[in-house]
């Protein structure tokens, strides 16, 4: 192919484009592991900082992972029974039950915060424990889930799966969890993956739902920036990235993944 | 509903017995649970939805109705000078946002999808890193760059022994939306950019078009639907993010930050639930909009929240 100036000026865009991503997220990491930021790195390299993270938000970063399994298990239980029905029984009350389900994550995260305050925010039980920001992330979460799983039991041939395994004597139930769920398996862990992803990192809703108490990992986030030094800032969202770089890559594999089966599928019909 | 389907039908099962549930979940297929055991399914998630979503928001209505202006509070953001301004203010930066990313990231978008080189897995993989990076950690990026402390004011210090700093102030916010929107405008670019057909280009080039033609009458209406769609999910999550703004400065007047004070520090529930109520109308209208003018599942990716 030939490569004049416009190659190289979009290739030029594109490099510019990938620095403004890459330069800060570097820069941060680094200086997480500076001795000293104002001196830069001629300062040394130190862990100090990680520990000192680890010592003051250590409590924030694991209720953080508490919440993101429970609001795993919730939307698990929730969500793919629901994305069975909305793919199985579409109708127009099914359909206006689905917006209302995906709402939270068109409305912003403050808006709903403060419809939960209004709402629960005296149940001072219920109010002051981690269920309270456990709900926020299941709403904001549960429509991914939903969507992510009913995508792939659109794609799947139910019925004739359905069918197949009725004729053979398999009640609901049996059905359900062995032929459904199983076939259902790519969509609900993408679903899993982004629930817990998004889990981890939302700030939104958490901020005006925590207390002093039930701090989460990005709510530390933003106690840090605000009061702590800079490599303390670092050190942090350091943390934060080694925790969700394993749960990014593995979506983008996954996606490849079922970009490649139905690239497969596609030159099989084609043959046929 | 063909007639073929009726008596498979028939064959799986009888159809329901009780009319009105059949009718409530739509058309009845073979092989599904009966309807007690649909509801059952459905249980958890109404429960969620109607206790947690629906009855929060009702009652905020009611608390906005209940306040002292009555249901004028609803229009205060139209009338009240300071909010009518934050308003616009927010407007303008995610419009401004939404149309620089959808610029930027549709050259690049569409060179990815188009050019081999070496590399290119590794910057495709790198343009989407911050996808779900919280609002606060993207506005600790932007310290970054554009901070006391960064990038961009050491250079600049370096070569003209001025220090650039702009990461505290609006364009700050601009610069921290569109580092979280470049993600996921690039992955809807591709998306669409893979589904052009090359052939249809080869054919107007063939006729005599111009490149300027090809991409006006050829290219762009392709990437269309994808530029729509992640274009509406960018102005919508920049519309309502907070924690960008909120980590770069508490004193930027965009109207998340402004329902913030007036809920913590002024206690003006009536006046902050109002806002919250309009901003997230106009939100879901920008969406809702998009999703009727492209198609369903259009507005499927959205993700995160700045």
């Amino acid at each position: 192919m030939r490569r004049d100036w416009k190659f190289y000026s979009q290739l030029g865009l594109t490099i510019v484009l990938c620095l403004f991503i890459v330069v800060p997220v570097v820069m941060s990491a680094l200086a997480g592991v500076t001795v000293n930021v104002f001196k830069g790195l001629s300062s040394g390299l130190t862990l100090r900082w990680v520990f000192e993270v680890w010592d003051l938000y250590a409590q924030s970063i694991l209720l953080s992972l508490g919440i993101a399994m429970a609001c795993l298990v919730v939307t698990l239980v929730a969500g793919v029974p629901l994305a069975y029905v909305l793919v199985r029984r579409p109708s127009r009350m099914m359909r206006l039950f689905e917006e209302l389900l995906t709402l939270p994550v068109a409305i912003p995260g403050l808006a709903l915060a403060l419809a939960l305050l209004i709402t629960y925010g005296g149940v001072s039980g219920y109010r002051s424990s981690w269920l309270f920001i456990l709900t926020g992330h299941v709403l904001f979460t549960l429509p991914f889930m939903v969507r992510s799983v009913a995508a792939v039991m659109a794609a799947m041939d139910m019925k004739m799966l359905e069918e197949g395994a009725a004729s053979l004597g398999a009640g609901f139930w049996r059905r359900f969890f062995g032929v459904i769920v199983p076939n259902a398996k790519p969509g609900i862990l993408a679903g899993a993956l982004m629930v817990v992803t998004l889990s981890i990192g939302e700030f939104n809703l958490t901020w005006m739902l925590h207390t002093p108490l039930t701090k989460t990992l990005p709510v530390g986030l933003a106690d840090a920036y605000a009061s702590m030094r800079l490599e303390i800032g670092s050190a942090y969202t350091l943390i934060f990235f080694v925790l969700i770089m394993p749960l990014l890559i593995a979506m983008q594999a996954l996606a490849d993944r079922g970009k490649r089966a139905s690239r497969r599928i596609d030159t099989a019909e084609d043959t046929l | 509903m063909s007639s073929v389907e009726h008596i498979k039908e028939g064959r799986s099962r009888p159809s329901f017995p009780w009319a009105f549930p059949s009718s409530l979940f739509g058309r009845a297929t073979p092989g599904a649970g009966s309807p007690a055991i649909l509801a059952l399914l459905m249980l958890p998630g109404l429960i969620i939805v109607a206790a947690f979503f629906i009855l929060p928001m009702a009652l905020v209505a009611m608390r906005v109705a209940d306040g002292p202006d009555g249901l004028a509070t609803y229009f205060v953001i139209l009338t009240n000078d300071r909010y009518l301004a934050s308003l616009i203010q927010t407007l303008v930066m995610s419009g401004g946002v939404t149309v620089t990313a959808l610029v930027l990231c549709g050259i690049c978008g569409l060179f990815l999808v188009r050019n081999r080189f070496a590399g290119r897995n590794v910057i495709t993989a790198l343009l989407t890193l911050p996808l779900s990076f919280p609002g606060t950690v993207v506005g600790f990026m932007v310290i970054m760059l554009a901070g006391r402390q960064g990038v961009i004011g050491s250079i600049s210090d370096a070569l003209w022994g001025e220090k650039i700093v702009f990461a505290y102030e609006i364009t700050g916010l601009f610069v921290g939306y569109l580092y979280f929107s470049i993600p996921r405008v690039i992955l809807a670019v591709m998306a669409s950019a893979e589904k052009l057909d090359p052939q249809l280009e080869e054919a107007a080039r063939s006729l005599g078009a111009p490149t300027w033609r090809v991409v006006k009458d050829v290219i762009l209406p392709g990437l269309m639907p994808g530029l729509v769609s992640s274009g509406a999910i960018c102005f919508a999550t920049a519309m309502g993010a907070f924690g960008t703004a909120f980590t770069l400065a508490t004193d930027i007047d965009v109207l998340p930050m402004v329902i913030y004070t007036e809920f913590t520090r002024n206690a003006n529930i009536a006046v902050a639930a109002a806002l919250s109520i309009a901003l997230g109308a106009m939100t879901w209208a920008v969406l809702a909009a998009v999703r009727v003018f492209v198609g369903n599942g259009a507005t499927s990716g959205t993700g995160g929240g700045a």
